[in-house]
């Protein structure tokens, strides 16, 4: 049970949406966009989270949208991982989230809610990441639409007030050969030991990581190095560890040195076979 | 626009296994708290309440979901099915012809699990039935029982209530 109240609001438009939670903090309360509500129920009936106000946007229009809108791929933040799966609209989104959680839990969390987590892993993110996804933001009156990654710094660093409505892939991306590997300790559901999202552009691999390091990362400097062909495979995978953006996550899950054993076999795999597909 | 003040308890309408029944709710309220504690519907269980076993599983629109995870007010327009409504379901048979019971906590969850699967996937696989049934912990380990009675029901093309 949650030993809190709080008030639950579900707005039709992403204007209505922000106003509600730039009201509630002129008035000194605390609002939170709320999606599939999964992190913030759990959290939230530990008391590891408190708030006084939740603002449900699966009423707004724009952020339940699925589908191809010209040469684009246009994802609402509030579709559940399921319905991405489901659509194979984007295989390598798909074969990616359908690894988080369980099948239940997937009709209920949703996209935006995974890039928004607390959680170290938010793994959703990656093939948007491999994808160079633009993503659309709301505030206020005001709607930005920018690069992913130049709003994603091991999370995704939005306004005061500001909110995702949806997630932009460029059609071109869809059907690039791809591979999504994830390592689990042991069970089939669980937080990854490794997981790792790539695909191939223009004969380069473009690749994303969760579970490595405190935050899922992308890292050119690194893909420069696992795509330099002329220097041999495990060459290579030795150099990029000289390359990843900061220690290897060493906890309960998997030690740094377990870690950093999967994760050198994980890229072994990914660019034997991409590297057939080049 | 939907808004449930912060303090005082509201009354809301749920739509339970076909029928649309009052229930006096904080907004902070989970639909597991709402289905046993107003509409004494205690067949989804309170396990973990944290997405993790499965005993609270109910269907909202059709689709397994853990009731603990979901805010009662957050479902006033969408259809739940209980394990109260699947009585005498072939799925409710199954378990008990292929012995898929012991303590039966993790029972009503699993067969509101199975229901859906069995429905949406008639020609469901092998590989496609572990991956809904990972959803749900039976702590009594009887998963082999319960994967028999899926295949069973699979097998006799018996999906629907006739
Ligand atoms: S009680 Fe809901 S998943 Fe365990
Ligand atoms: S029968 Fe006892 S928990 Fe499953």
């Amino acid at each position: 049970m949650i030993a809190f109240d709080f008030k639950y609001i579900k707005p039709t438009t992403a204007k209505e949406a922000s106003k509600l939670f730039l009201n509630a903090k002129q008035k000194g309360n605390k609002a939170m966009f709320y999606s599939g509500g999964t992190e913030i129920i759990t959290l939230a009936r530990v008391n590891q989270l408190q708030t006084d106000m939740v603002i449900d946007i699966k009423g707004i229009p724009e952020c339940n949208v699925l589908e191809i809108r010209g040469n684009e791929l246009v994802i609402g933040s509030t579709v559940s991982l399921n319905d991405i799966a489901k659509s194979k609209l984007f295989p390598l989104l798909g074969d990616t989230v359908q690894r988080i959680a369980d099948h239940t839990s997937r009709n209920k969390i949703t996209i935006g809610g995974n890039l928004n987590s607390e959680l170290i892993y938010k793994e959703g993110i990656l093939p948007l990441l491999v994808a160079d996804a633009k993503v659309k933001l709301a505030k206020g009156l005001e709607q930005r639409i920018v690069s992913l990654e130049s709003i994603f710094k091991k999370q995704l660093e939005l306004e005061t007030g500001e909110f995702l409505v949806q997630i932009i892939v460029d059609k071109s991306y869809l059907d690039h050969p791809h591979m999504a590997k994830k390592r689990t300790k042991i069970s089939k559901v669980g937080y990854p030991v490794v997981s790792v999202a790539a695909l191939v552009k223009e004969c380069q691999i473009q690749i994303a990581f969760s579970g490595v390091c405190q935050y899922p990362f992308r890292s050119f400097k690194l893909e420069s190095v696992l795509n330099d062909t002329k220097v041999p495979v495990m060459e290579r995978i030795g150099t990029a560890m000289q390359h990843l953006p900061e220690d290897v996550v060493d906890d309960i899950q998997g030690t740094k040195a377990y870690r950093t054993f999967v994760l050198r076999n994980v890229l072994k795999d990914i660019l034997e076979e991409l590297e057939l597909t080049k | 626009m939907n808004s449930l003040s912060k303090t005082s308890k509201q009354l809301i309408q749920l739509h339970v296994n076909g029928e649309t029944h009052d229930a006096v709710v904080r907004s902070a309220d989970t639909l597991l708290i709402a289905l046993r504690e107003q509409l004494g519907l205690t067949g989804a269980k309170r396990g973990c309440e944290n997405g993790d076993c499965g005993a609270c599983s109910v269907l909202i629109n059709g689709k397994p979901s853990h009731s603990c995870l979901s805010l009662a007010v957050e479902v006033i327009d969408q259809p739940i099915t209980t394990i109260e409504g699947l009585m005498d379901s072939p799925v409710s048979k199954a378990f008990v012809d292929n012995w898929a019971i012991q303590c039966g906590y993790c029972t009503p969850g699993f067969i509101v699990n199975c229901h859906s699967l069995i429905t949406t996937h008639p020609d469901a696989n092998d590989e496609l039935i572990e991956e809904w049934l990972q959803s749900n912990i039976c702590r009594c380990t009887g998963y082999e029982e319960i994967r028999e009675a899926v295949h069973t029901l699979l097998a006799s093309g018996q999906t629907e209530n006739e």
